[in-house]
Parts: structure tokens; C-alpha cells; sequence
């Protein structure tokens, strides 16, 4: 327990308040309900409070203990010493946002910083300070393009590769507001120009993935193209590893590139707290929705960093903001910072080219062994749909048994789907590893 | 303060010029000194667009308020002051003059009517 | 003092990490889709860590002083939290692995959603939402669904205190909601004749923040209640200010029937410089089939033997997904932690001594500062920034001279309904020569600001950076550095 107060300082606290005991200070409330006994365990200690938690913890199996085939929106990847070093620091850990720009220039600047670090990586002018996850970044990109265009536009093209949880969360955001969604119906390994059927001068934006939710890698240029042609934005939702070696969204002309960060230093620590990226062109900077850190000077030239843009906020609009996001993923945000600039230029690019050639030599092994085949055509990058014998459940199951995280089973959003796995290799697993995977999947379609 | 007397107000600080059945609407100087210092103006509407009286026509931002500006009469937009996004700085060095925001053809000059003179605003602002 | 930036630093072909070499043949990268540059920074290990360290000299935090922001709730956050958050069970877990894999997690969950719901009185409780904002939107969405599964589609209206914070009406204008405001009565509550007047049957609910912003509890919080459920509205209760009433009432109890937590105030996990925040949600027993996808629940009964199995289910009128995967787990992890180090007389004594160490404050302020709502407060208090003797002074000049003296400023200029507000929540792990030293230091800049006032209004003198050009910073919008070389 964390309180300081002696009985001593209560009393003398009490005394100057002017009320005789505690249970005063609580007279406003309904004295019916006052004082309930809650129905929880009595307090641990620390060390009990550890021992109980390293149980918990100790009943699962990860990650770490297992080689780790999964992947379909979070990713297992080295994390550099450093980084946790840097948000352990009080410093960040326990500041609040930074309102008082004085006092808070270390969180500025490192959002600062990060904003820039995502703007390079995705090829495009501004980014933002962060959303809470790739998801709700996505839904954010769908509610700004309504803004933007004012509600006049109402249809959202949303691609059937954009990962399914995207998906869920647009369709929850966008319950609020008139609109249609397009798209998750269609053949989920369609190309993307199966999606241009579906553009007209009624539509917001349209979402797609890159890597898509399969792996697969498109140049989205020419879409992006016919997109513009009737004047509906376009969204690009991406992994940020696979930008250390592929073309940037900003290349291909997106308006706005949305992403789970997760992948750039942070654990995967069962689904949060993760990052959302959220970078878009200069011209729609004032449609963001969340924290923009910008440069500025104090009194005396000093260059510092304030929060700007701060009246497009629900703070100060309230129900006109656009949007209700108030924190932004502030410790991950500086994660993401630590792990960009220290892997850096070379780091990034070696990280993504090992994810690129373990995948491919892993779906050549699995494409080797009978019953199984892989159906994603390259190019991909560091996922792959492979098409198995048994049932997924079946499958993951055995490979369980000997030490192995097998991939996902997309017949849970994909009916089409059924029977395929969805197989994702990063640097974290070795020839070995993947030598063993196709070795037990022999096995599973023997037995 | 300066409040023309040319000119009749609204009691959400915005001014509206009467020159036969066009009307050109801007926000009062007692308007741009709450804000302080506007750093961006957006113009919502565009010519040709029919508004009805009290939509948004325009967000005014300064860097710690935010401000809608609302038509107080109705009518079709027939001028947007193109300059303004630019120098947002307008809105405080010159609210009634190169600050003006849209112009209207007002279809309904009764409107007019429920409109404050500058002796109702002044006292309005000091109420 | 300022620091160069990432890029400033970067030195070509300077290199500070290296993966191992590639032990698979290696394929050619897909021609066409190869970037050209990849203008990142190439920087050492040393170069990494003075930067962030000297960076992090920068800020003020609860861990180096009193960090008293209003609606805050910047309390002490325990390092064991931080251990157990990297435990490697929990740490490594892929949030799509079969659930038979990560039983410790989902026990931990299940266990979580019991006691928040124990604490709060509800029935039950979702961890998904990422945030006190989402949480706000998740339970404003379950009202708009609660009455669409009636057919009761002309209920169009949230009706929110003036002094709400802006996430209120945000929130509902996001969910398709107009917002209908309402008035404070003078002693700080919600204004009852005002609420019966706006009651009929287009109002879906009332989003009440109890204690208020004004730190006071609503003393018509029953009526207003009652009132709402007459009308045929719910009533959401933002947990924002929950340290005041743990152990001492639950919300369930008054009859709301939807409230959020905010993990990162209540139950002490890191604020992290803006976030990451978590906000589970908890519904009384009607809205239970309305609460996001999924939930934690036990999918196979355990016995004497064996313990039970937990699992996800989607509740049968859910409003679907709030955002990828379960939470912010490690939040919950800390969290859980957190309730299982105090109990039910821990969590008590919180709400205790967080109500004591405000009324302190306020006792040994109130003859300098005024207090325009003046009676009893909760956990926190609001006080004009402004001095009869020093009209020149405002709020913000008082909080940037708090810096001078290593204090964190308090909330200022919220909530609106208090002229030049200082809003300020010692919390409960201050003790009483901190919050001395405080209560002296903000007297002390009350006779600064008669007879220097200039020291104040220049201030800080010794922070960091003076007081930025805000006007320039959003004008000029330089939101982003590059390399050298682009420039």
C-alpha cells in the first residue's frame, strides 16, 4: 500500500479541515450505500503480489518458449535492449501529457521525433502523435474522410484483404454516421483492381492493406490512381517492417497511411497496449484527429516543442471535435521512437529482408511437403496462406505438442477460407525452426 | 472596441453588411479579442451553395478557442473570401474589412429584423 | 537547455544494432516495389541512450515531484506493476493463440472483470476498451443500442453537464447524439429543475461525471438518477474521479447504469507522457447482451480436480469491435496487481486519504485563494487563479511560477464553469510535508503576484524553455525533421 500518512498526520490533517474523523468528509454521500463492504480478496503483499503473478504467468505458454508461427496483425520480433530501458525511465513513465510544454519538452520532442521517424517511413508529409492500435487508427482514417467530405460522401470501400478486426472496428465507428460499406464481400484473394468496380463520385475512402492481411504485396499506384479520379480518398493500411526495404504508401499517392506499430519495438503482450500509426499529406493536417506535437521558440529563441492544433480537439470543441480521442499511446509512441532510431537505416532494412527471405524459404519447405500447399503467389512479404490437409485446429494442435505456435486459421473469417493457415515468419525463428515445422506437418498428415 | 455603426450583430459576434439584398457576414472585433490570436480560418460553404440561416458557414481557430460562425440570415452564397485561409492574421488586424467571410443573396429580408444595431451589441457585449 | 534532434544526431554509416546474418538461401526482393532511400537515422548505442536520458531530464513526473493536475489522478505508480508487466508468460503471449496456451491471461482477465464489477456495483464488465475516451464511446454506443432493441428510435439526445469533460459530448456527437447541455445549481450540483425540464422521451441518457470536475460530490445524485430512469433514460456514469468513491459507494448502488474506469488514474498504471490509457467499461444486468465483442468468460465449468477453462464469448446483441484483439492487456496486468495489493480496506483507505489530502489543501488555501463552490470536496478542488490584489494575474501565470518551485502545475482553465480555474488532486500518496511545502509555495506566489507580478508573469525562470509562440508553432507547423540531406 502506497499511502504515507501516520495517525499522527490524519489527526493533525482532521484538525485543520475542522471535522472530527474521517467518515465526515463522506456526509454527501447517499448514506445507504456508504461504506459497502466489497467482496475481494484480502491485500498480498509485494512478494506474495509476485509470486501470484509470476503463477499466472507461468501458466501460459508464449512466444518466448514456443517457435512462433503467428502472426495476422501482431508480431514477434527482437526488441533491443535499449528500448525498455528508455520507457522505464520515471521520467517518461509517469509524466502526464504534456500540456505544460515547459516542463514536458523530453515527451515533446520524443513525439516530436517520432512523428518525423513515421513521416520518413511512410513516405508522407505529417503524422501524428499516435492512435491506441492499427484498428482504430483505420476507423479514425474512415471518420476523418467523412469530415472531410462533410457527410456528402457516404460510401466506404473497405478491401476484403484489410485484416477483419479493421474492419469490425470501421464498421463500430462509423455506427454513428449515415453511411455504406463496401467491399468485405468480395473474393477475398481478389487483385486490387476488382475494387475500382466499386468507386463513385459518392465515395469517402476506400482501405487497403500492405502487406495485405495474406502477405501479399501490390503495388497500389494505378488504384490508387482511379481513386482520385472521383475524388475519393484512399487509405493504406501497412506493416512498418515491411517499409524497411518496399516502396512507400506515399510513393504510390495515398492520402493517408494508417498502421499497427506493434512490430517497432513493443511486445506483443497479448493484443495491448500497442500503436497506431497515423500519417497523412500536409493538406488534410488540420482533419487529424489526436495530439500533433509542432516546433516553436520560447522568449529567448530557445527552439522547443508545444502541442499545436489543439482547437480541432475535444477539449476545446467538444461535441463539434471530430473526434473523442484524448490520450495517444504515448510510451509506445517513445518504444517505437527508441527502436527506429537504434535498429536505424541499416537495422531496418536487414530486419525486413530476414522476415522477407525466412518466409520464402519456409512456404518453399511447406510447399515441399505432401498435402500442403502454399496459396499466395508471390510477391509477399513476411506472411503466407498455406492450404493443409487436416483441420487447422488439428494442425496447430499437434504442432503444439512439439513446441510450435502454428499460424492462423482464416475459415474463422473467411469461410472460403476454411482449411487454410495463415503463416507468419520474422527473424525470431531459424532454418531450424522452420526445418522442424514442415517436419511435424509431415507428420500431421500421416497420422 | 470598435463596433461600426453601419453594420447590425448578432448576439454570436458576427456582423452582417445589408447592401440591397446582398448581405456580407463577418465576426465582430469583440469576437477576434476573446479568440486572441487566430491562426486558421475554413470557410465551409461555397458559392452557389443555398444556407439556411444559423448553419456553420465557417470555423474561425485561434490557439486556444475554437469558433463557428453562423448565418444569421438565409440565402445563396454569391462570394467566399478566398484570401482568408492565408492570412488568417485578418480576423484581428481588420475584422469588418478584409476579414469579411461570404456574401449572400438573401432571400428573406425580414430577417433582418431580429438583428442588433451597434447600441444593442455594445450593451450585449457588456452584459 | 535543448537537445539536438534523432536526425541531428545521425551520422552516415554510423551503425548501432545488427541482426544476425541470414541463415536461409536468400530470394530476390520483388522488382518495382524496392524503396529508393530510407532516410532514417543511423546513430550508436551510446548516441541512443544519452539522448533519451538527457530528453528525459526534460520533464517533470510524478516520480521526481507533486504532479497535482485536476481529473488527473496522478498518483504513485508501483515499480512492481512495471516487473510483472514483463514477466515473459505475459509479455510473449501472441493475442491469437489458442486459448488452452494462455490460461494464466484469461484467469487473470476473468478475475479482473469480477472485482472492477465488485468495486463499482455492476454485473458485468469489458476490459476491451483502450481508453477513458473509448470507454465513453463503447458505453454511449450501448445506450443507443439499448433503445434501438426496443424500437425506441426517437431517443436522440445525451444531456451533459457544463461541467463535463469534453470527451462527454464529444463522444456522443460521434455516436449520433445531439447534445443537450445542462447547468451547475450554486452549490455545485446538478440543477434539478433545469434536468426536469429537459426530460422527456427523445433524452436516451445523461453522462454524469460523480465527482463532479468541481471535485464535489453531487449531493441530488439519486434524484437525478431517478429522474433519468423515469424518463425512460440511462444513465452513464464517467469514472474519471472513481479514487474518491472506492470502498465508499458504488456507482451501481445509486442505480447508474453504465460506467467507465480509467485504469491508468484509478488503479495506478503509468500515465506514460500521454498514454497508453485502458478503460473497461461495466453495465448493470440490462445491458449486459450489449457489451463489445469479445468478453472473458468460463467455457467449460472446472471442478474440485479440474480448474475451469476460460474463453471468449460474443454477447448476443454486442455492439461489435472497439479494437484489435482483448485491451490494453499489460494495463490489466498492472492493474490487477495493483487491487490484489490492497484489498477491500487498501482500496478504502486510497479513497480515505485522497479525500483527506484535498480537503487539507483546500483548508490551508482557502483564505488566499477563492474557492467558489466552497463546501466539503472529494478527491480534488477548484480555485480561481485570480487575485482580488493582483488583477493582472491570471491562472496560467500562477501555474507557470508552480515550475520555479519544481511543482508541476495544477489543471488550469478547466472545468469552464470556474473563472480562471486551478483545479487541483494531490492524490493519496502525497504525504502531509509535500503538500505543506505546496500549500506555502502557492501563498507565497499569492504575495509574489501583489508586489512582483512581473516574476509571474515571465515565468518560468527556471525551467527547461520559457513559455513558447504557440501562434508561431500552429502557424508555421513544423511537425516533423528530416534527414540532412532532404532539406
Amino acid at each position: 500500500m502506497f499511502t504515507p500518512h501516520t495517525d499522527a498526520d490524519r489527526e493533525e490533517m482532521l484538525r485543520v479541515i475542522g471535522v472530527h474523523k474521517l467518515d465526515d468528509l463522506f456526509a454527501d454521500v447517499p448514506a445507504a450505500h456508504r461504506f459497502p463492504l466489497l467482496d475481494l480478496p484480502p491485500a498480498f503483499t509485494e512478494m506474495e503480489a509476485l509470486m501470484q503473478m509470476e503463477e499466472l504467468a507461468g501458466a501460459n505458454e508464449t512466444a518466448h518458449d514456443l517457435a512462433c508461427f503467428l502472426g495476422a496483425g501482431a508480431y514477434y520480433h527482437y526488441t533491443p535492449a535499449v528500448v525498455d530501458a528508455i520507457i522505464r525511465r520515471g521520467e517518461f513513465l509517469t509524466a502526464y501529457t504534456p500540456y505544460q510544454p515547459e516542463v514536458s519538452q523530453g515527451t515533446l520532442q520524443a513525439i516530436f521525433e517520432y512523428q518525423s521517424l513515421i513521416a520518413n517511413l511512410t513516405g508522407m508529409d505529417v503524422s501524428n502523435a499516435s492512435h491506441y492500435d492499427g484498428a482504430t487508427a483505420t476507423a479514425e482514417a474512415a471518420v476523418m474522410a467523412y469530415s472531410h467530405f462533410r457527410g456528402k460522401r457516404t460510401r466506404f470501400i473497405l478491401s476484403p484483404s484489410l485484416n477483419p478486426q479493421y474492419r469490425d472496428v470501421v464498421k463500430t465507428y462509423m455506427s454513428g454516421y449515415e453511411h455504406e460499406l463496401l467491399g468485405c464481400d468480395s473474393e477475398p484473394l481478389g487483385k486490387p483492381n476488382d475494387l475500382t468496380a466499386l468507386l463513385n463520385d459518392n465515395t469517402a475512402l476506400l482501405v487497403v492493406q500492405y502487406p495485405d492481411f495474406f502477405g501479399r504485396i501490390f503495388d497500389f499506384t494505378a488504384l490508387i490512381e482511379k481513386a482520385h479520379e472521383v475524388g475519393a480518398l484512399v487509405a493504406v493500411a501497412v506493416n512498418p517492417i515491411a517499409l524497411g526495404v518496399l516502396k512507400t504508401p506515399g510513393a504510390m499517392g495515398a492520402d493517408i497511411v494508417v498502421g499497427e506499430g506493434q512490430p517497432l519495438g513493443i511486445p506483443l503482450s497479448y493484443g495491448g497496449p500497442y500503436l497506431g500509426i497515423f500519417a497523412t499529406k500536409k493538406e488534410y493536417v488540420r482533419k487529424i484527429a489526436g495530439r500533433l506535437v509542432g516546433e516553436s521558440i520560447d522568449g529567448k529563441g530557445r527552439r522547443g516543442y508545444v502541442l499545436t492544433l489543439t482547437a480541432r480537439e475535444q477539449h476545446i470543441r467538444r461535441e463539434k471535435a471530430t473526434s473523442n480521442i484524448c490520450t495517444n499511446q504515448g510510451l509506445m509512441a517513445l518504444a517505437a521512437t527508441v527502436y527506429m532510431s537504434f535498429v536505424g537505416k541499416s537495422g531496418l532494412r536487414q530486419v525486413a529482408n530476414l522476415c522477407y527471405q525466412k518466409a520464402h524459404y519456409a512456404a518453399a519447405q511447406i510447399g515441399k511437403v505432401p498435402g500442403y500447399e502454399v496459396k499466395t503467389p508471390a510477391p509477399y512479404f513476411h506472411e503466407f496462406i498455406v492450404k493443409c490437409p487436416k483441420s487447422v485446429e488439428d494442425t496447430n494442435l499437434h504442432l503444439l505438442d512439439h513446441g510450435i505456435l502454428g499460424g492462423y486459421d482464416l475459415g474463422k473469417d473467411y469461410p472460403a477460407l476454411n482449411g487454410h493457415m495463415l503463416i507468419a515468419v520474422t527473424e525470431m525463428v531459424s532454418k531450424d525452426d522452420i526445418d522442424a515445422l514442415c517436419e511435424v506437418l509431415a507428420e500431421v498428415n500421416h497420422d | 472596441m470598435n463596433i461600426p455603426s453601419n453594420l447590425k450583430y448578432t448576439s454570436t459576434d458576427e456582423w452582417v453588411k445589408v447592401d440591397g439584398n446582398i448581405a456580407t457576414i463577418g465576426v465582430t472585433d469583440h469576437a477576434q479579442e476573446q479568440l486572441s490570436d487566430v491562426v486558421f480560418v475554413e470557410v465551409t460553404v461555397s458559392v452557389g451553395d443555398k444556407v439556411a440561416k444559423k448553419s456553420t458557414i465557417a470555423t474561425v481557430e485561434s490557439v486556444k478557442a475554437a469558433a463557428d460562425v453562423n448565418l444569421p440570415v438565409s440565402g445563396k452564397v454569391v462570394a467566399v473570401n478566398e484570401d482568408l485561409p492565408q492570412t488568417p492574421e485578418l480576423v484581428n488586424t481588420d475584422p469588418y474589412g478584409k476579414a469579411w467571410m461570404i456574401k449572400i443573396e438573401m432571400e428573406n429580408l425580414a430577417e433582418l429584423d431580429n438583428l442588433m444595431d451597434a447600441a444593442g451589441y455594445e450593451k450585449h457585449t457588456k452584459e | 537547455m535543448t537537445e539536438a534532434t534523432i536526425y541531428e544526431i545521425s551520422s552516415p554509416g554510423r551503425i548501432g544494432f545488427r541482426y544476425p546474418a541470414c541463415d536461409v538461401p536468400e530470394t530476390p526482393l520483388p522488382a518495382g516495389l524496392i524503396r529508393a532511400d530510407l532516410p532514417m537515422p543511423e546513430v550508436a548505442e551510446l548516441d541512443i541512450i544519452r539522448h533519451f536520458t538527457n530528453l528525459s531530464h526534460l520533464n517533470y513526473a510524478i516520480d521526481s515531484t507533486l504532479y497535482p493536475l485536476g481529473s488527473c489522478t496522478m498518483k504513485y505508480n508501483p515499480k512492481i506493476n512495471e516487473d510483472v508487466a514483463r514477466l515473459p508468460g505475459f509479455a510473449f503471449s501472441h493475442p491469437l493463440q489458442p486459448v488452452e496456451t494462455v490460461q494464466g491471461n484469461l484467469a487473470m482477465m476473468y478475475e479482473l472483470q469480477l472485482w472492477l464489477a465488485e468495486i463499482c456495483g455492476m454485473a458485468a464488465v469489458t476490459l476491451q476498451p483502450s481508453a477513458g475516451a473509448q470507454g465513453e464511446y463503447t458505453g454511449v454506443l450501448i445506450i443507443r443500442a439499448y433503445h434501438q432493441s426496443r424500437g425506441d428510435t426517437k431517443r436522440t439526445k445525451i444531456i451533459i453537464p457544463d461541467s463535463a469533460h469534453g470527451t462527454n459530448p464529444a463522444t456522443s456527437a460521434m455516436s449520433g447524439f445531439e447534445v443537450v447541455g445542462i447547468a451547475t445549481d450554486s452549490n455545485g450540483n446538478v440543477d434539478i429543475d433545469g434536468l426536469k425540464a429537459i426530460l422527456d422521451d427523445t433524452i436516451a441518457g445523461l453522462m454524469l461525471t460523480n465527482p463532479n470536475t468541481l471535485g464535489l460530490f453531487d449531493q441530488n445524485v439519486e434524484e437525478v438518477v431517478r429522474l433519468v430512469h423515469q424518463a425512460g433514460g440511462l444513465v452513464y456514469g464517467d469514472g474519471a474521479n472513481l479514487n474518491a468513491l472506492l470502498g465508499i459507494v458504488r456507482p451501481g448502488d445509486i442505480g447508474f447504469d453504465i460506467m467507465h474506469f480509467n485504469l491508468h488514474k484509478t488503479f495506478s498504471t503509468p500515465h506514460g507522457g500521454g498514454g497508453p490509457g485502458s478503460g473497461p467499461v461495466g453495465v448493470a444486468k440490462h445491458l449486459v447482451d450489449f457489451l463489445p465483442t469479445p468478453v472473458v468468460s468460463i467455457i467449460e465449468e472446472g471442478d474440485e480436480e479440474i480448474p475451469p477453462l476460460y474463453g471468449f464469448r460474443t454477447p448476443e446483441k454486442t455492439i461489435g469491435r472497439m479494437k484489435s484483439f482483448h485491451g490494453q492487456f499489460g494495463m490489466m496486468v498492472r492493474a490487477y496487481t495493483y487491487i490484489s495489493m490492497h484489498g477491500p480496506e487498501g482500496l478504502r483507505d486510497i479513497a480515505n486519504c485522497a479525500v483527506l489530502n484535498a480537503n487539507y489543501l483546500l483548508a490551508r488555501l482557502r483564505k488566499t485563494y477563492h474557492v467558489p463552490f466552497d463546501r466539503i470536496c472529494m478527491h480534488e478542488f477548484v480555485m480561481e487563479g485570480h487575485l482580488a490584489d493582483a488583477p493582472e494575474v491570471h491562472a496560467l501565470d500562477i501555474a507557470k511560477r508552480l515550475m520555479d518551485y519544481d511543482f508541476h502545475p495544477p489543471t488550469n482553465y478547466f472545468p469552464l464553469i470556474v473563472h480562471e480555474a486551478l483545479m487541483i488532486e494531490p492524490t493519496e500518496t502525497e504525504n502531509k510535508q509535500t503538500l505543506d511545502r505546496f500549500a506555502d509555495v502557492l501563498i507565497k506566489i499569492a504575495d509574489e503576484a501583489k508586489t512582483s507580478p512581473e516574476l509571474l508573469h515571465d515565468a518560468p525562470h527556471n525551467a527547461p524553455v520559457g513559455r513558447l509562440d504557440e501562434v508561431r508553432a500552429a502557424k508555421e507547423l513544423v511537425l516533423c525533421c528530416w534527414l540532412p540531406e532532404k532539406i
